[in-house]
C-alpha cells in the first residue's frame, strides 16, 4: 500500500470534477422541490441528458452544441412528468418513477450507435493569472467551464430564491398551493417551469458524465447519480449551499475511495464502493437532525396535486 | 351612512353554475362607498363563490359589475387588485413558512423592498392599531395576528373596497370590537367593505345594509338593523327553527377525570398543552371554547388516545387510561370526533360502512375471532344513517361522496351510536348548515340527557351557550377554570379566552 501516490491538490481538482453531475441535478431538482414537485425522474433525465448531449456532441463536433442538446433533451422528457402530473393529476411518485424506466430505456435505444465513439473534447479553461496559482491555481482555476457553470447555478439559485420576488412566488406556490392560487398566482405554470429547469439541470448533469467525466457512452451509465442527487436535496433540508456541500462530499469519497483503492488499502473493495453513500447520508442526516428546523424549511405542499377547486 | 353616496360596486343578474348545483342565480346588489354592506346566508349559499367572482378568481357565466360606472371583469385577481378590491381571507391565503413581511409582499402586484415593506407594515399596523413584527413567521403567530397579516395586506394597498369572508371566527370577543373599530374607521375614510358572515349580531352592530341569499338566490336586502336577529334568521334558513330542547337534570357522578395533562404538540406550529386539569360529570355537557390554534386540536388528541400521556393524567370511570391507545380507550367508554372530517374522522376513500366499522369494532362488536362481521357492520351503519338522517344514497357511499354537513351527521353518529359514558367532540357543526346542526346540538343534548358525560370543543360560542352546562376556555394551550353558563356575560367569556391578545384600539388621526 502506497498512500504517498495521492496528491491532495490532484484529489480535490478531480473531487470537482466528480461531483459536477450530481451537484447539477441536485440544484435542478431543489428548484423543483421549492415549487411543491417530488420529480422521482431525476436519473431518468439524467440519462436522456447523457444520450442527447452525447449524440449532439458527436454529430456536431461541439460540445456546447451536445451541453444544450443535453439540456432541451431532458427539459423536454420533464415536460412529460409535467403534463402528467399538473394537468392529468397522476401519482408523482409513480410518474417519476416511471419516467426513471423510460429514461434509462429510451437512451438504451438511441445511444446504440454510440458505444465505443469518443466525443469531442471540451478544452479546460485556463483562467489568466489565477491558474497560476500554485496549489490553489491547480485546485480551484484549471477546469472546464461546466464546473464553473454548476457553481455559478448554486449561487444563483440561492440568491434568486433568497432575495427576488419570482423566488418568493416559488417558494409560495411550494409552500401553500392553494393560498398562491388564491392571490392569483398561476400554480400549474409555475410549477411547470420549475420542472423544466430541473429537467434541463439534470440533463446538463447527465452530458458532464457522457462528455467529460468518463468520457464516452455506455448504457446506465449514470448508475444511481440520480437517486444520489435526489437524496442530498432531502438531506440538505433544501439548502442551496448544502446541496453543494453534499454533492461536494459525494464527489469527494468517491475519489477518494477511488484513490484508495488504486493504492491497495486493505478494506474489501465492496465497503469503499458502499463508502461515498454510506458517508454522504451520514453527514447530511445528522446536519438536518434538528426535526423541526428541518421540517420548517421543507416544502409544505411537496408531493401533493394541486387542482383548483374554483 | 346610507343613501347619499354614489354607488361604488354594482352586480347585475349574475350568474354562475357548475356541474350540478347552481352557485348564483339572477344575483344582483350594489354597495355605496363607505357602505358596510353584509352577505348574509348559510354554508352553501354562495357568498363565497359571489365574492370569489368579485375577485377575480371565478368568471361568471352570465350577468354584469360595475365598478364606479365602468365595466368591472376582473379576470385574476391582480386585476380586482388594480382596481381597487382587495380581500382578506376566511382560510387559505398565508404561508406558515414565510414570514409577515413576505406574506404581505406576496398579495401586492408591486411590493417594494422587503427592507422598506417592513418599515410601512410596522407604520400602517401602528395606525389601525393592529401591531405586527413584519420579521416573524406567520406559522408562529396566533390566529387573530395571522388575521392582522391579511388586513394589513389589503390596507397598504390602499382598497376602494374591502372584501371580508367570516373574519370574526377566528377572535376572541374582545378582538373583534377592536376589528370592528378598525372598519368603522376605514369606512369613515370613504372604504367600502363587503362583509360575508352568518354571525347575526355581529351584522346587526357593525353594517349598514345586507343582502340576503339562500341557495344561491338574494331573498332579501334590508337593513339589519331594522330587523331582530331572529327574522335575520329566518330570512337565511327560510324555515322557522326550533331552538334544542334541555331538561335540567342534576349530573352524577365524575365521568372524566384529567390531572395534570401536558402534552407536547405533535405539530411544527402546534400548541403544547400546560397542566390542563378538568372533570366532566355524566349527564353533563362541558363546553370548552377558545380561538382556533390554542391546543384544540391537541387536547381532542389527548382525549382520544392519539398521543399518550401518564395512565393517571386521564381517566375514565376512575380508571386511568392515559397511556392507552384509541381502541382501549373506546373499550373503557370515550368516544372521540375529531373536527377535520375527511381523513381523521373519516376515511374519504372508504364507504360509510367500512368507516363504521373503522371506529365502531371495539364497542359494538363487529370483529369475531379476528373475521369482520359483516352483516352486524351494515346493520350498525344503517342505524346511524337511520337514526341522524344522514343523505346518502346508500351505506356502500363512498364517505368523500357526501356533503359536509352530512358526513358531519354520519361521523358524529356513529360515535354517539356506541352507547359511550364519554364523549369528546371537535367543532361538532363546523361547516354544517343550520338545520343539521340543530340536530347535532340535539342529539348531544340527548346523549348527556342519557347519562353520558360529553365535552364539546369549539369555535362557535353561540353553539357552547346554547347546550353546554359549565364552560371554560383555551387560551395558548392552558385551560381556564370551568364557570356554570348561566349567569356568564360574553366579557368574562373574552376574558377566559385570552382578551384582545395585545391589540389595540384603532388610533383616530389627527
Amino acid at each position: 500500500m502506497d498512500l504517498s501516490a495521492i496528491n491532495p491538490a490532484v484529489l480535490i481538482a478531480s473531487l470537482m470534477v466528480s461531483a459536477t453531475p450530481i451537484l447539477l441535478a441536485a440544484i435542478g431538482e431543489l428548484v423543483v422541490e421549492k415549487s411543491g414537485v417530488l420529480n422521482l425522474g431525476v436519473e431518468g433525465m439524467m440519462i436522456t441528458g447523457a444520450i442527447c448531449g452525447f449524440a449532439a456532441a458527436v454529430e456536431t463536433g461541439s460540445p456546447v452544441a451536445g451541453f444544450i442538446a443535453a439540456a432541451v433533451g431532458a427539459s423536454l422528457l420533464s415536460l412529460i412528468f409535467a403534463v402528467l402530473t399538473q394537468y392529468l393529476l397522476a401519482n408523482q411518485v409513480a410518474t417519476g418513477l416511471a419516467l426513471t424506466l423510460f429514461g434509462l430505456g429510451f437512451s438504451a435505444m438511441i445511444g446504440q450507435g454510440y458505444v465505443g465513439m469518443k466525443p469531442p473534447l471540451t478544452p479546460d479553461l485556463r483562467i489568466p493569472i489565477l491558474s497560476d496559482i500554485p496549489v490553489l491555481g491547480e485546485i480551484l482555476f484549471r477546469h472546464d467551464l461546466m464546473v464553473y457553470v454548476s457553481l455559478a447555478l448554486v449561487a444563483a439559485v440561492w440568491a434568486v430564491l433568497k432575495y427576488s420576488r419570482v423566488g418568493l412566488i416559488l417558494r409560495a406556490v411550494g409552500e401553500n398551493h392553494d393560498a398562491a392560487h388564491a392571490l392569483g398566482y398561476k400554480v400549474i405554470r409555475i410549477r411547470i417551469l420549475a420542472l423544466m429547469f430541473g429537467g434541463a439541470c439534470a440533463g446538463l448533469g447527465g452530458a458532464y458524465l457522457s462528455l467529460i467525466r468518463v468520457p464516452s457512452w455506455t448504457q446506465g451509465m449514470t448508475a444511481g447519480a440520480g437517486w444520489i442527487a435526489l437524496a442530498i436535496v432531502v438531506f440538505a433540508s433544501w439548502k442551496p449551499w448544502r446541496v453543494l456541500l453534499g454533492a461536494y462530499l459525494f464527489g469527494g469519497i468517491t475519489v477518494l475511495q477511488l484513490n484508495l483503492q488504486a493504492a491497495g488499502v486493505k478494506v474489501p473493495v465492496q465497503y469503499l464502493s458502499m463508502s461515498p453513500y454510506l458517508i454522504t447520508i451520514l453527514v447530511l442526516v445528522i446536519m438536518s437532525a434538528n426535526r423541526s428546523r428541518a421540517s420548517l424549511n421543507a416544502p409544505a405542499s411537496l408531493g401533493k396535486s394541486f387542482h383548483a377547486s374554483y | 351612512m346610507t343613501g347619499t353616496q354614489k354607488v361604488l360596486l354594482a352586480v347585475e343578474g349574475i350568474t354562475k353554475a357548475y356541474p350540478g348545483v347552481v352557485a348564483n342565480s339572477d344575483v344582483s346588489f350594489e354597495i355605496r362607498e363607505g357602505e358596510v354592506h353584509s352577505l348574509l346566508g348559510e354554508n352553501g349559499a354562495g357568498k363565497s363563490t359571489l365574492v370569489k367572482m368579485i375577485y377575480g378568481l371565478v368568471k361568471p357565466d352570465s350577468g354584469r359589475m360595475t365598478l364606479r360606472g365602468g365595466a368591472y371583469e376582473p379576470r385574476k385577481p391582480g386585476e380586482a387588485r388594480a382596481s381597487g378590491v382587495a380581500m382578506v381571507f376566511q382560510h387559505f391565503s398565508l404561508f406558515d413558512a414565510l414570514n409577515v413581511a413576505e406574506n404581505v409582499a406576496l398579495g401586492m402586484e408591486n411590493p417594494p423592498r422587503l427592507a422598506e415593506l417592513a418599515s410601512r407594515i410596522r407604520q400602517v399596523s401602528e395606525e389601525y392599531g393592529l401591531p405586527l413584527d413584519p420579521s416573524r413567521l406567520v406559522g408562529d403567530l396566533s390566529a387573530g395576528e395571522r388575521q392582522r397579516v391579511e388586513i394589513i395586506r389589503c390596507l397598504l394597498q390602499d382598497p376602494k373596497l374591502l372584501i371580508m369572508d367570516e373574519p370574526t371566527s377566528v377572535l376572541t370577543p374582545q378582538e373583534v370590537d377592536i376589528l370592528f373599530k378598525t372598519l368603522r374607521q376605514l369606512s369613515a375614510e370613504g372604504t367600502a367593505i363587503l362583509y360575508i358572515s352568518h354571525k347575526l349580531e355581529e351584522i346587526r352592530a357593525l353594517c349598514d345594509s345586507a343582502t340576503i341569499l339562500r341557495r344561491g338566490k338574494v331573498v332579501a336586502s334590508c337593513n339589519p338593523r331594522e330587523k331582530t336577529a331572529r327574522e335575520l334568521a329566518e330570512l337565511m334558513v327560510g324555515e322557522t327553527l326550533t331552538p334544542p330542547a334541555r331538561t335540567g337534570k342534576a349530573p352524577g357522578p365524575v365521568a372524566l377525570d384529567v390531572t395534570g395533562l401536558s402534552v407536547a404538540s405533535p405539530n411544527p406550529f402546534g400548541t403544547s398543552l400546560q397542566n390542563i386539569h378538568m372533570t366532566v360529570q355524566k349527564g353533563e355537557i362541558l363546553g370548552i371554547a377558545g380561538v382556533a390554534g390554542n391546543g384544540q386540536d391537541e387536547l381532542l388528541l389527548a382525549l382520544s388516545g392519539e398521543i399518550r400521556t401518564a395512565a393517571d393524567a386521564v381517566k375514565i370511570d376512575g380508571r386511568g387510561v392515559g397511556d392507552l391507545g384509541p381502541n382501549e380507550r373506546r373499550r373503557a367508554g370515550l368516544v372521540a370526533a375529531p373536527e377535520e372530517r375527511l381523513g381523521h374522522a373519516a376515511a374519504p376513500d372508504m364507504s360509510l360502512t367500512e368507516n363504521a366499522l373503522l371506529s365502531g369494532a371495539v364497542r359494538k362488536e363487529l370483529v369475531k375471532g379476528g373475521m369482520i362481521d359483516w352483516p352486524a357492520t351494515r346493520t350498525f351503519a344503517e342505524g346511524v344513517v337511520k337514526d341522524f338522517d344522514v343523505r346518502t344514497p346508500g351505506i356502500g357511499t363512498a364517505a368523500r361522496a357526501l356533503s359536509g354537513g352530512n358526513l358531519q351527521k354520519f361521523v358524529i353518529g356513529r360515535e354517539l351510536s356506541q352507547e359511550p359514558s364519554v364523549i369528546v367532540v371537535n367543532q361538532p357543526t363546523w361547516g354544517v348548515d343550520a338545520a343539521a346542526a340543530a340536530s347535532i346540538r340535539q342529539a348531544l343534548i340527548d346523549r348527556a340527557a342519557a347519562g353520558a358525560a360529553v365535552v364539546v370543543i369549539s369555535q362557535d360560542l353561540d353553539e357552547l351557550l346554547e347546550i353546554a352546562d359549565r364552560f371554560c376556555a383555551l387560551n395558548g394551550g392552558r385551560l381556564s377554570a370551568p364557570r356554570p353558563v348561566q349567569g356568564l356575560t360574553v366579557d368574562e367569556i373574552g376574558l377566559m379566552m385570552g382578551g384582545a391578545h395585545g391589540m389595540e384600539v384603532a388610533h383616530v388621526h389627527a
